[in-house]
């Protein structure tokens, strides 16, 4: 394998960690939606952090990856259409998905100040509210409906 | 690297499209229901959602990487070779995998099945820890076909 097929098998694998961590963050919101109390709530900060690290992870990597294909492989450039369209595209997700966490960081902080005032097992009504925002559905909603642009303008490469 | 740079028949792009979006889904409800399983301990709403992510996220996943799998090799004359011309290797990981992991991701999900209905016992989180083994093999087992059929090492 030379450089750039290893490039591509990492660009890819990227692709993947991406999609699996947005595919964990609508896993985590459903659960979210049946849970009233700051102790549930705070039992999904660590399955949480293994969603951003496979988003984090698959963003840096399609990125980098993808830049260096553009440059490296013959036939491609970096202001190619669809090249350029995967790229704005991609800062769309990240701001989404930037936007999305936000928007479910009202509850975690209800939940931890919950918990501190000894009411870890309290069902609370405003904390069921705040995991159930409509808010951070639509943004998520939003993030996935980008990334699948993404995947469907790096399998079509629209004018290449 | 020629392979790197093809671009492929259009009539080719919506079948990869379906078989690459079946393996993302598949990928993302196997790290969902291991992130879930690992995180659980003893935590009966993290158990039950870390099958229910493998049973409603991975098998339609698997469902779909399968049929754009047979579609994508049909439209790319996999399926018409020549007798004495062997497929390529990193074909041949992609079907092992794609076979062995269906039957891996059914024998989790029956397990993890029989787990959780017995939560409601007590029991049942030593089922759902192997599914959890399970499901760990067989998002290694894709990370290597993905390499494989990404890189197309020959």
């Amino acid at each position: 394998m030379s450089f750039d097929d290893w490039a591509l098998a990492l660009h890819v694998l990227s692709a993947f960690a991406l999609v699996a961590g947005v595919a964990f963050f609508w896993v985590l919101i459903v659960m979210g939606r049946r849970i009233d109390t700051a102790g549930e709530t705070l039992r999904l900060g660590p399955p949480n952090r293994i969603a951003e690290a496979c988003v984090g992870a698959g963003a840096g990597g399609t990125i980098l990856f993808g830049v260096w294909l553009a440059f490296s492989v013959g036939g491609y450039n970096i202001w190619d259409g669809w090249i350029i369209a995967a790229l704005v595209l991609w800062v769309i997700a990240m701001a989404l998905g930037s936007r999305t966490s936000a928007a479910f960081s009202p509850a975690v902080d209800k939940a931890r100040a919950l918990d501190a005032a000894g009411h870890g097992t309290t069902p609370n009504a405003e904390l069921l509210a705040l995991n159930r925002t409509s808010q951070g559905v639509l943004l998520q909603a939003l993030t996935s409906l980008v990334v699948l642009l993404v995947l469907l303008d790096m399998i079509f490469k629209p004018g290449a | 690297m020629s392979l790197v740079a093809t671009v492929r028949p259009d009539s080719w792009n919506f079948p990869l499209f379906v078989h690459v979006l079946g393996a993302m889904i598949l990928v993302g409800g196997l790290v969902a229901s291991g992130g879930l399983l690992s995180a659980a301990r003893g935590d009966v709403r993290l158990l039950r959602f870390g099958y229910w992510s493998l049973l409603a996220v991975s098998l339609p996943g698997w469902i779909l990487l399968r049929v754009g799998a047979e579609w994508v090799a049909s439209r790319e004359g996999w399926n018409d070779l020549p007798s004495g011309v062997d497929s390529p290797t990193w074909l041949n990981i992609g079907y092992l995998v794609a076979d062995i992991g269906g039957l891996i991701l059914l024998v989790a999900l029956i397990l993890g099945g029989i787990g959780v209905r017995r939560l409601g016992q007590g029991g049942g989180a030593g089922l759902l820890r192997t599914t959890l083994v399970l499901a760990t093999v067989l998002l290694a087992a894709d990370v290597v076909a993905v390499w494989a059929m990404a890189g197309k090492p020959s």
